[in-house]
């Protein structure tokens, strides 16, 4: 992974002040949760949709046009 | 016999779904998401001599696409929500019927969040990255990643509460015992 991803870095990105000492701070992501499942059902939903054509076509022209510059 | 290693562009094309997916969970917009989607394609074609084939595809274009998605944000003129933002003044995300909160809800809930939050939790509850892959992509410490993961969880719990049963909402009992200890 490149670090040119900090050039472009927003100001939300920078590092959160130190935390309060609250033992309820960092609640770890529990998988099992609702939460979880319910990120995943948003996932799989999307997922499961066809990649639309559009995609499909810019992929294939990006190929081609890669294809002929190395003729 | 070749070895079947995939190609670029096999390799993106089996990324694409859930990077479509991260996409439109991230911006809340079909439309924008597809464009999303198909910028940094051309991105990461243009890029892809940067790229070694074997590593993680997905995590090299999620972090593609989500640079884009900020550059977008602030082109556009439009605040990232500060992760403290005003999201207590909308926690009232009404459920549409009693009892369960369906997707459409829950995606309400999850626009709500700050930008930040949403990003971190999709990138470890549903796009499968561990703290220490998000803190990268994100560009950010592992420690800001978890307590990001943490403040959505806590925010989406609070909605999920309210929408669920009303188990904390004055039943008989509780109002018989409050009359009972008020009257006494």
């Amino acid at each position: 992974m490149t670090n040119s991803v900090d050039a472009t870095m927003p100001p939300d990105e920078r590092p959160d002040p130190p935390a309060p000492p609250s033992p309820l701070e960092f609640q770890p992501l529990d998988f099992r949760s609702e939460i979880a499942d319910k990120l995943r059902q948003l996932y799989s939903e999307i997922e499961r949709e066809p990649i639309p054509d559009k995609l499909l076509d810019l992929l294939e022209k990006l190929d081609e046009a890669e294809a002929k510059s190395k003729r | 016999m070749t070895q079947d290693v995939p190609t670029f562009k096999q390799a993106m094309l089996a990324a694409l779904p859930s990077l479509r997916a991260f996409a439109l969970s991230l911006s809340g917009r079909p439309d924008r998401a597809d464009d999303l989607v198909q910028e940094t394609v051309m991105k990461a074609w243009a890029k892809q001599d940067d790229f070694r084939l074997g590593t993680n595809m997905q995590a090299w274009l999620v972090t593609i696409l989500r640079n884009s998605y900020y550059t977008q944000m602030r082109k556009r003129g439009r605040e990232v929500q500060d992760s403290e933002g005003t999201f207590t003044s909308r926690l009232s995300v009404a459920p549409s019927h009693d009892g369960v909160m369906d997707m459409a809800d829950f995606r309400r809930a999850l626009n709500d969040l700050p930008a930040d939050q949403r990003e971190a939790l999709l990138l470890v509850g549903a796009s499968g990255f561990s703290y220490e892959e998000a803190a990268e992509i994100c560009g950010c410490a592992i420690g800001t990643v978890k307590s990001r993961v943490s403040r959505a969880r806590t925010r989406l719990q609070a909605v999920l509460d309210i929408s669920g049963p009303g188990e904390y909402g004055p039943d008989g009992t509780n109002v018989s015992v409050a009359t009972r200890v008020f009257a006494g």
